[in-house]
C-alpha cells in the first residue's frame, strides 16, 4: 500500500522552535487586527458570503492539480477571499481553513500553524488584495464600470502574485530558522518556480470564481464596492 | 432592501452545492503528487517504498518534519478512521465544520459592531 501525499501545508519540525513561536505571535497579532478591522467589512449581507467563501476555499484546497511531473499544487485562496469579502475578512477565511485543517484533518503542523497562517492568510491575502485593488483602480480610470472579463483578469494576476508571495513567506521562515542544510538559494528558486506555476492554476480558479459571483451578485463583491463607497459617501 | 428574490436564493444554493460537490466528489480527482512546498522539502531525497511504508533516503528538509501531533485523530489525512475512499465524506464534513466555524466567527464580529450599518472603509 502506498501512502498518498495528502498533507498540503508546512509540517512541524521544518522550522525551528523559536521561529515557530515568533510566527505564532505574528499570526495571533495579525488575526486580532483582522478581527477588529473586519467589523468594517462584515454586515448581515456579507456574513453568509464570508462563511461560504471559507468553506469553498477548504473544498477547493482538497483538489491538487498537477503542475510538473510528480509535483502538484492547490489553491491557497488569499486573493479569492480578499476580492470577494475584503482583505481583513478574507485573511480570517484563509486562517479558519488552516485551523480546521490542522486540528481536524492533521494537515499542516500545529507548531507550524503560525507560519502557515502568516504565509497564506497574511502575506498571500495582503499581496493578492493590494494587487487587485491597484489593478482595479487602473482599470476604472475614466470609466463607470469594469467589464466582467477585466475583473477576471485582475483576479488572475492578483492570485498569481498572492501565491508567489505566500511561497516566499516559507522561504523567509526557512532562512530564519530552517532545520536543514539545503541551501537557501535552492529552496528560494524551487519555491518561486513551482509557485509561479501553482499561481497560474490559482489564478484560473480565482478568475472563474470571481467572474461567476460578479455575474450573479455584483452587489456582494467587496472589490467592486470599494469605488461605490467612495462616491456614495461624500463626508 | 426588499426580501430575497428567487434569483438570490439560487446564488446561495448554487454556491453551496458547488462547494459540496468539489469537496465530496471532485476531490477524488486530485493529484496525489506532493505539492510545491512538499516537493521543495523533498529536494535531495529519494522516496523509497519499504515494508514499513515510505522512507526518505538522502539529505532533505522533509527528514526534519515530525509526524503531526494529531496524526491519530479520526479525520486525519482527510479519511474517516484512515479508511481508503472516504476522502469525499471527510471533505463534506470539513465543509460543514468550516462554514459553521467561519459563519459563527463572522456573525459575532458583525454583531460586535457598535455603530449602525455603514460601509465605511479605509
Amino acid at each position: 500500500m502506498t501512502v498518498d501525499y495528502v498533507a498540503m501545508h508546512m509540517s512541524d519540525g521544518i522550522v525551528n522552535a523559536p521561529i515557530s513561536v515568533l510566527f505564532g505571535i505574528i499570526a495571533v497579532v495579525a488575526l486580532g487586527i483582522c478581527a477588529w478591522r473586519a467589523r468594517e467589512e462584515l454586515d448581515e449581507r456579507t456574513v453568509p458570503l464570508a462563511g461560504l467563501v471559507a468553506a469553498f476555499i477548504f473544498a477547493v484546497q482538497m483538489v491538487n492539480f498537477p503542475i510538473l511531473p510528480g509535483v502538484s499544487g492547490h489553491l491557497l485562496g488569499g486573493a479569492l477571499a480578499a476580492i470577494l469579502v475584503g482583505p481583513f475578512t478574507g485573511a480570517l477565511c484563509v486562517a479558519i481553513v488552516l485551523i480546521v485543517q490542522a486540528f481536524l484533518f492533521a494537515d499542516g503542523g500545529v507548531t507550524a500553524l503560525g507560519a502557515n497562517i502568516t504565509n497564506m492568510s497574511v502575506f498571500g491575502v495582503a499581496a493578492g488584495y493590494a494587487s487587485a485593488l491597484l489593478l482595479y483602480r487602473l482599470a476604472r480610470r475614466g470609466r463607470d464600470d469594469v467589464a466582467v472579463p477585466v475583473v477576471g483578469g485582475i483576479a488572475f494576476v492578483s492570485a498569481v502574485i498572492g501565491t508567489v508571495c505566500a511561497a516566499m513567506g516559507f522561504v523567509l521562515e526557512y532562512s530564519l530558522g530552517g532545520a536543514a542544510t539545503t541551501s537557501l538559494g535552492a529552496v528560494a528558486g524551487y519555491m518561486f518556480g513551482t509557485h509561479v506555476l501553482i499561481g497560474v492554476g490559482e489564478g484560473i480558479i480565482t478568475a472563474l470564481t470571481v467572474m461567476a459571483v460578479v455575474r450573479a451578485r455584483p452587489d456582494l463583491v467587496y472589490l467592486l464596492r470599494t469605488n461605490r463607497v467612495r462616491t456614495a459617501v461624500p463626508a | 432592501m426588499t426580501g430575497p428574490t428567487r434569483r438570490s436564493w439560487w446564488f446561495w444554493i448554487g454556491f453551496a452545492l458547488v462547494t459540496l460537490v468539489v469537496a465530496g466528489g471532485v476531490s477524488y480527482l486530485a493529484s496525489s503528487s506532493p505539492d510545491g512546498l512538499d516537493s521543495a522539502t523533498l529536494q535531495g531525497c529519494e522516496v523509497v517504498e519499504t515494508a514499513d511504508g515510505e522512507e526518505l533516503r538522502g539529505d532533505c528538509i522533509a527528514q526534519h518534519a515530525r509526524d503531526h501531533a494529531l496524526a491519530g485523530s479520526p479525520l486525519a489525512d482527510y479519511a474517516l478512521g484512515g479508511r481508503d475512499g472516504t476522502g469525499g465524506l471527510a471533505g463534506v464534513l470539513g465543509v460543514v465544520v468550516t462554514v459553521v466555524v467561519a459563519g459563527g466567527a463572522f456573525w459575532s464580529i458583525a454583531r460586535s459592531r457598535a455603530k449602525p450599518k455603514s460601509t465605511v472603509r479605509d
